[in-house]
């Protein structure tokens, strides 16, 4: 048989090869060259950083950096999570006319660079040290920020997937609380939406820089670009582990989405 | 004072007792979002407005334009013709080998390891580089670079024969560009799954070569949000700060090392609003792209949705 | 208009080891509309699709207007597709996706319009030519779908599961409508569904499918009233599965002698015997072994659920009227009219 369409998908197969593969290579080789780079001169660059005593003690601004962006993460998620879901889920149920000034908001950042509003924030941030203190921990209230947009996206889109009215209604009229309608019913139909706002969160505070910098204060980003002028070889070490890191978290990630609704649907 | 209360409380109407029920639950409801608005307005509002204000305001305080005709100073103006330029070269190639990219790998389905592995780097490369993908290049095409040193030593090509070109513009091309990719797969994979088999199947009915296919149908559906992306990554690259800070120590070619300058160094005697007013600049140039891109976005969502 | 025959010959279709299509053979006349009629997985619209050039078959020939067509690609094969749902083009208008297959044959502009307007007026949405399908109801795009399909002047016209996705008063309304438009412009038409009472509605005859075969191909009529196998009769219409017993070409159903179907080969022994529920009848009688359990009023007609002793439920079919004198709870006599039944082996 002539097989026309087979001929076509194998076509396409070829395409899909050569492009990832590509793509691929293009993707590793910064990898490999990174590796390469820190094992020219022998082993010593790993061993002390998988030291962390010793990594500790030699570069004293890293481990600041990565104390700093610990925090930084846990405290931004939180904030970004107690501040965006209720609200969020609150006016699609109460206040249906504010939906779109919320979505407008949310989104606002994305038209404010960072290296734009850190110009901005510095008064504001004379006022927090005037009350809590400089820490750089500080920095997750200018974080949250950043991560309003993508973080909305996330939650509007589980939201949108189902029918948050009904819902409600349905656990209203069974008698439940408005509290308890947001925790047992609206927040378990939307873990995973929420799951991949956390984690776009964590991408985006551990990967910033700019407010970091230019504020002076320290996060692991900040860390790793003022050991490259002492140290290149571990600078390019922890970016190395950092890249290597984030692929996983995020590969992990999209199993993780798609296994939580096989559970739902067989249990 | 006490006659016309009773006379109120007296005749009660239904309405009015309902009505004012229904305001205070109004407010109840709008107390919901108070939190949301008062810490956007502290940590989104005021350092813009803080922006604006200081943009037309000279050292004293006292209202001025001086700033914003600063921004025709050559230096400035050089500096934002780079920054756009920068952001449209990588903004096309970024989108046209991205949009390649995510072809491939949507012609694998949606489930496949390989959606997987790709979507998750370009997921890192896109929102994670900044500082690192700085070193990453360091490493590779650097001084004494994996690949710098290879062509030197096997093939005996010196590319940096030229000058230090990776930390200047052209590094900066390099650089953006291998991130500007990754996120046009992440934005662009979402139009590419609302193309329906169904039109490609109705077009060969109909009587449709492959070539005519794309032609007449996959690209007029296409390019609203393949245009839409294009704009996005222009924002992207026009935003970007990380990247370059860690990349050019000396000089500052683009408007964000400008503000940087502008905010690190206080030599500039009488200029300490003129970051503001470079700010101000990017907000402007960022909010007419992002608006561009909010209409050919609604467009993308009524045809691939 | 010339229409032309279609002939399958041994068709077959393998998906890793399911094998969609196992031998399939159909002769549809010109100008004569088939319905592809079976559960999802039997195989309809693999040979839908194989006819349209939209999937490779592993052998088997294609046969259309004489010529064998398997190694033409789908685009010059000259067949009107519609598709469950989603296929117009969102870009263009109502005319202007009409007009898609038209632009493709070179016709100028004037003449296009002219024919596009020509086939949505014929489909009867004329008024909404410049809509785009985002503003068209599902069941006025399915109609702007089979515009675009016959525009051209196919040779066959292939309908897979047109009116699937539609509301159940615009399906029947819509396939009604199709079905006059098809006797209007004589195409031959492949129809697949798996709805059985479409297909009845519609068809000149119905070929039902099971496992990539043809179990049964037939006029409506003859489809409905002597189905060949039980899968046949359990699949088309509702059918009381009775217990009984077959000696020779009788078979012996609550003390009824019925004939059965012509051609069926069945052992003498017990045996379930398929019953329509209008082959049933029931009578109010103080006397009668049966109980009234359930009634569902279907307009003119209505369903009586009619238990008997021994665990046997059976379902009767009457009209209306008669449902007052048996009311739930209600003793009744169950009479079997003769009618020539199916069995299956108990």
């Amino acid at each position: 048989m002539a097989g026309l369409r087979k001929r076509r998908a194998r076509r396409q197969q070829a395409l899909r090869w050569v492009v990832v593969t590509l793509f691929a290579v293009l993707f590793l080789l910064p990898l490999i060259a990174m590796f390469e780079f820190t094992t020219r001169d022998g082993w010593d660059t790993w061993r002390v950083f998988f030291n962390w005593k010793a990594l500790g003690e030699t570069y004293p601004i890293l481990w600041t950096g990565m104390k700093a962006s610990f925090w930084l993460v846990l405290l931004s998620v939180a904030l970004t999570l107690v501040l965006l879901v209720p609200t969020v889920v609150w006016v699609r149920l109460r206040l249906p006319r504010l939906r779109r000034v919320v979505e407008f908001v949310s989104l606002l950042p994305l038209t404010v660079p960072a290296v734009v509003l850190v110009v901005g924030l510095a008064p504001v941030y004379a006022w927090v040290v005037y009350f809590v203190g400089g820490s750089s921990v500080t920095l997750f209230l200018a974080y949250t920020v950043l991560a309003l947009p993508f973080a909305y996206r996330a939650i509007d889109a589980g939201l949108s997937a189902i029918d948050v009215r009904t819902l409600s209604e349905a656990a209203r009229s069974l008698g439940s609380s408005w509290a308890t309608v947001m925790w047992r019913v609206v927040l378990p139909n939307i873990r995973s939406a929420v799951l991949s706002a956390a984690f776009l969160t964590v991408a985006l505070v551990l990967g910033e820089f700019t407010i970091a910098s230019l504020l002076n204060r320290d996060n692991i980003q900040v860390a790793i670009n003022q050991l490259g002028k002492s140290s290149a070889t571990m600078s390019v070490a922890v970016s190395l582990a950092a890249l290597v890191l984030a692929f996983a978290l995020l590969f992990l990630l999209s199993f993780a989405g798609r296994r939580r609704n096989r559970e739902r649907k067989t249990s | 004072m006490t006659a016309p209360t009773t006379g109120t409380l007296e005749a009660p109407t239904t309405t009015g007792v309902r009505g004012g029920r229904r305001h205070r639950s109004r407010i109840r409801d709008l107390l919901g979002v108070v939190p949301f608005f008062v810490y956007v307005a502290v940590f989104l509002f005021i350092p813009t407005i803080v922006v604006v204000v200081g943009a037309f305001a000279g050292d004293d305080g006292r209202p001025t334009l001086e700033n914003i005709s600063a921004l025709a100073d050559d230096y400035i103006v050089e500096a934002f013709v780079r920054s756009i330029t920068l952001s449209a070269v990588t903004a096309i190639l970024g989108a046209v080998i991205g949009a390649l990219v995510a072809y491939a790998v949507v012609t694998a389905g949606p489930d496949s390891l390989v959606r997987r592995l790709v979507t998750s780097a370009c997921g890192v490369l896109a929102q994670f580089g900044g500082v690192t993908l700085a070193f990453a290049f360091i490493a590779t095409i650097g001084f004494s670079g994996f690949v710098t040193v290879f062509l030197k030593d096997s093939l005996g090509i010196d590319i940096f024969s030229g000058g230090m070109w990776l930390f200047d513009l052209p590094g900066l091309v390099l650089v953006y560009t291998y991130f500007q990719i990754p996120l046009m797969v992440i934005v662009f994979l979402p139009a590419l799954d609302g193309v329906r088999p169904q039109w490609r199947e109705a077009t060969e009915s109909l009587g449709g070569s492959t070539f005519y296919y794309w032609r007449r149908v996959a690209a007029p559906l296409l390019a609203p949000a393949f245009i839409g992306s294009t704009l996005l990554l222009f924002a992207n690259a026009f935003s970007a700060y990380a990247t370059a800070a860690a990349l050019v120590s000396q000089g500052s070619p683009i408007v964000p090392l400008q503000i940087r300058s502008a905010l690190t160094s206080e030599v500039l005697l009488g200029r300490e609003n003129l970051g503001k007013a470079m700010a101000l600049g990017m907000v402007l140039v960022v909010a007419l792209v992002m608006w561009l891109y909010g209409l050919l976005q609604r467009r993308t969502s009524r045809w691939l949705d | 208009m010339t229409s032309s025959g279609v002939r399958l010959e041994a068709l077959r279709r393998q998906f890793g080891n399911v094998h969609a299509l196992d031998g399939l053979d159909l002769d549809m006349a010109p100008g004569e509309l088939v319905a592809l009629l079976g559960p999802s997985g039997c195989g309809k619209t693999t040979a839908l699709r194989i006819l349209a050039g939209l999937e490779d078959s592993d052998s088997g020939r294609i046969i259309v207007g004489g010529k064998d067509i398997a190694n033409v690609p789908a685009n010059k094969r000259g067949m009107g597709m519609v598709f469950q749902a989603y296929s117009l083009f969102p870009h263009l208008t109502a005319i202007e996706n009409v007009e898609f297959g038209l632009r493709l044959r070179k016709q100028n502009a004037a003449a296009r319009r002219k024919r596009a307007q020509d086939m949505l007026d014929l489909v009867g949405i004329g008024a909404h030519a410049s809509r785009f399908p985002q503003q068209l109801s599902g069941g006025q795009q399915q109609r702007v779908a089979l515009a675009r399909a016959l525009a051209f002047e196919p040779e066959v016209l292939l309908l897979d599961e047109p009116l699937s996705a539609l509301d159940a008063k615009v399906r029947v309304q819509l396939r009604e409508e199709i079905r006059r438009i098809q006797l209007e412009v004589g195409t031959t038409t492949l129809f697949v569904t798996h709805d059985q009472e479409e297909a009845l509605a519609i068809a000149d005859r119905v070929g039902v499918m099971r496992a990539g075969q043809l179990e049964q191909i037939g006029s409506p009529e003859d489809i409905y009233r002597t189905p060949a196998t039980p899968f046949v009769a359990e699949f088309v219409g509702l059918s009381n599965r009775l217990a009984g017993r077959v000696t020779g070409d009788v078979v012996e159903v609550l003390d009824t002698k019925l004939p059965l179907v012509a051609g069926a080969s069945v052992h003498d022994g017990p045996a379930t015997a398929l019953v329509r529920p209008e082959s049933v009848d029931v009578t109010a009688d103080a006397d009668g072994t049966g109980r009234v359990v359930a009634v569902s009023f279907l307009g003119p007609l209505a369903r009586v659920t009619v238990a008997l002793p021994g665990d046997a439920v059976v379902v009767a079919q009457l009209a209306s009227a008669r449902l007052a004198e048996m009311p739930p709870g209600t003793a009744v006599r169950v009479v079997l009219r003769p009618v020539p039944v199916v069995v299956s082996a108990a």
